[in-house]
């Protein structure tokens, strides 16, 4: 498989007046076509500054310092104005994790699915409204056709979620960047909907970045998995590795405190401490505050990629 | 010893919903034209019972909540608190009595419950102030550490505002709200969906402990079912307004009885069966606007549908052990 997104040594900040905000630092990572990768961390680890810089969204505040993100052999962050805005149009669709701020408040959402589809398939005017019924239907919109003719007020934030869905993917994008796409949806949901996702992926005609905090959403769906923490890609692996054998003491820790059908509460562990705030200086290893392997070196700057094999990489000095 | 369902070894249940329902007007449609939110629901929650609710987005589960707290009157049927009938005053006397504190809510999102204006102490002090009507000073500042301390805030950030802690520390504001007014029934609506791996061990243990501490009961909503295996004793599945499953936790997720649960439960991520093809539950649900009351209301999407499935609503049935289904074949 060829590469189809490449996000390369990406370092962004954010400025404000209490300082500036070391949001993403190094950050490097690859799509193939076809590909499922997911990206988890906590909160707060920089997964949704990322996704908008892949889209060309980032907010106004926000400076990318260094690095290059490249989307099938075009330069993205070189892409600006009017060509940038064809690029996300055609290539590239991303799911937002608030649905109702992403969705045109004073347009029935029926109309707004036909809007896309009009852009993005030869579909005959007068089928499009039977077309935008389907792809309502597709991500299990109770009674469509009453729904075609709603505005987004009228529906629940679970619902705008759904029609959000609807929308990314009857763009058929090359590249879907997927923020939190089911949280908060049932798991019967959930599931329809991922299916939904993988069965484009899989013929080769999608290639998806899944930002998520539930590691066992990522588990069952991802090819490979990276892992964010506070800014930094900590690891990458396949999936079926990561989850049986993390090397970074945080993936473990993740792993460790996601509940699964035989955990018990007295058993359960949490994580200690926090993310670090992101406008102090730093440490090399922005985790060795809430680690409990840390060792002297660990301070010593650069902190070194270790690779364990050719697609399993971890940045720890004393992977597990 | 046989498995008795938690309540029955409780003379009276802390908590007694019986044939709830909550119809909504619909707008713009024919008059008596209504939406079943909630509908004929039978509710039991023993005292320091911990009951799970769940099921799709849309099937009542919030209506459920705002319904027993009396945040809103009920179209018909009662609620009984420790045997005495609450639905017999209106929502707005309920405000006002002592009752009012005895059911505490903490709602999804702590941000938008918490007062941004409001240091983390006054938010605290708040429900004493208006429900128990406390005024004394000393009274109030002690109750308000003693319930920062049991979910775990440290005094420093009691003089915080709501916008300088974190997801974590929020949810933690919120419980503490909740519970210091020490209610016997603390309901909670996906209170866990906002919030970290990182910290949820930690938030669903401080609930087990206050249940064990203060003998607190639970009524517990969330979508994430390996949670719910982690702190209900009991769990209640709803699917269209209607409960479809109850049953002790255990038992129901190894044998789940209800075709709707069995979609529910396999349904749920697991890295270790990522390259099986799992059965998908087809369909949308069917609308819960006047729906059919003969019809059974999964039968649009049910794998087991059959010609009395149509004809017939299923009515919960006893399966043993606690456990009860709502369907012509489990
Ligand atoms: N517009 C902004 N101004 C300042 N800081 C920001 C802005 N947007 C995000 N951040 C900060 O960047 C970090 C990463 O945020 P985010 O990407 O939203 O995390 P995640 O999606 O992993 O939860 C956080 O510390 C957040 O506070
Ligand atoms: N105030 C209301 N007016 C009209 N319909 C409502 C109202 N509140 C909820 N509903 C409807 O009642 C049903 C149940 O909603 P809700 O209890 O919020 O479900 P859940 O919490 O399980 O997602 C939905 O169809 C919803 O649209
Ligand atoms: S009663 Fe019939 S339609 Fe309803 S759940 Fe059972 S088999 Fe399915
Ligand atoms: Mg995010
Ligand atoms: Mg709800």
């Amino acid at each position: 498989m060829t590469d189809h997104l490449t996000i390369k040594d990406l370092g962004l900040e954010f400025r404000t007046r209490h300082g500036v905000v070391r949001a993403l630092e190094d950050v490097s990572l690859t799509v193939k076509r076809g590909e499922i990768v997911g990206v988890v961390g906590e909160s707060g680890s920089g997964k949704s500054v990322m996704a908008y810089s892949v889209m060309g969204l980032s907010d106004a505040a926000a400076e990318i310092k260094r690095g290059s993100i490249v989307l099938g052999g075009m330069d993205l962050l070189a892409t600006k104005g009017e060509a940038l805005r064809a690029i996300r149009g055609r290539e590239m669709a991303m799911i937002f994790q608030s649905p109702r701020t992403a969705l045109n408040p004073i347009r029935k959402v029926g109309r707004q699915i036909e809007d896309v589809l009009m852009e993005h398939e030869a579909i005959p005017r007068r089928d499009l409204r039977k077309a935008a019924i389907a792809a309502l239907e597709r991500v299990r919109i109770p009674d469509p056709e009453r729904r075609y003719d709603a505005y987004p007020f009228e529906l629940s934030g679970g619902m705008c979620q759904r029609v959000m869905i609807a929308i990314a993917l009857a763009c058929s994008p090359s590249l879907l960047i997927a923020d939190e796409p089911t949280t908060g949806l049932d798991v019967t949901t959930q599931a329809v909907i991922m299916d939904l996702i993988r069965d484009k992926s899989r013929d080769g005609r999608m290639s998806t970045l899944l930002i998520t905090h539930d590691l066992g959403l990522a588990g069952e769906y991802c090819d490979r998995i990276v892992v964010m923490h506070a800014g930094h890609v900590v690891e990458v692996a396949p999936t079926e590795v990561l989850l049986s054998r993390p090397a970074h003491p945080y993936t473990l820790q993740l792993l460790a405190a996601t509940p699964t059908p035989t955990s018990t509460l007295d058993t359960l562990p949490s994580i200690g401490g926090q993310l670090p705030d992101l406008r102090r200086d730093l440490p090399p290893c922005r985790f060795s505050e809430r680690c409990a392997r840390k060792l002297p070196q660990c301070d010593v700057p650069p902190l070194p990629w270790t690779t364990l094999s050719p697609d399993h990489i971890v940045r720890c000095r004393v992977p597990l | 010893m046989t498995a008795l369902p938690e309540y029955a070894a409780h003379p009276t249940p802390l908590l007694d919903a019986q044939r709830l329902s909550k119809l909504y007007p619909v707008k713009g449609s024919a008059k008596g034209t209504l939406l079943h939110a909630v509908d004929d629901v039978d509710l039991r929650i023993g005292a320091g019972e911990c009951v799970g609710l769940v099921g799709e987005s849309g099937c009542g589960k919030s209506t459920m909540v705002r319904l027993l707290a009396r945040l809103i009157d009920p179209t018909s049927g009662q609620i009984l608190m420790g045997g005495k009938d609450i639905t017999g005053m209106t929502q707005a006397k309920f405000v006002a009595s002592p009752d009012r504190g005895r059911i505490q809510v903490v709602f999804q999102d702590p941000t938008e419950s918490l007062n941004p204006s409001f240091r983390v102490f006054q938010a605290i002090a708040d429900p004493l102030r208006r429900l128990l009507r406390l005024s004394d000073a000393d009274e109030i500042a002690t109750r308000v550490n003693r319930a920062a301390t049991l979910v775990g805030l440290p005094r420093e950030l009691v003089q915080r505002y709501p916008h300088q802690l974190s997801g974590g520390q929020r949810a933690r504001v919120g419980i503490a709200r909740a519970i210091v007014v020490e209610p016997e029934l603390l309901i909670l609506d996906e209170p866990t969906s906002a919030l970290d791996v990182s910290v949820q061990a930690v938030i669903l243990r401080l609930l087990a402990d206050l249940r064990a501490r203060l003998g607190m009961s639970y009524l517990f909503v969330s979508h994430d079912l390996n949670v719910v295996r982690l702190l209900c004793s009991r769990v209640v599945v709803m699917y269209l307004g209607k409960v479809v499953e109850v049953g002790p936790v255990e038992q129901l997720f190894a044998n789940p009885r209800h075709p709707y649960t069995q979609a529910l439960i396999a349904s749920i991520p697991d890295p270790a069966r990522r390259r099986e093809a799992r059965p998908r539950l087809d369909g949308s649900p069917s609308s819960p606007i006047s729906p059919d009351p003969n019809v059974c209301r999964f039968q649009s999407r049910c794998p087991r549908a059959a010609a009395e499935c149509v004809t017939t609503m299923p009515a919960l049935r006893d399966l043993g052990g606690g456990q009860s289904a709502a369907c012509h074949f489990a």
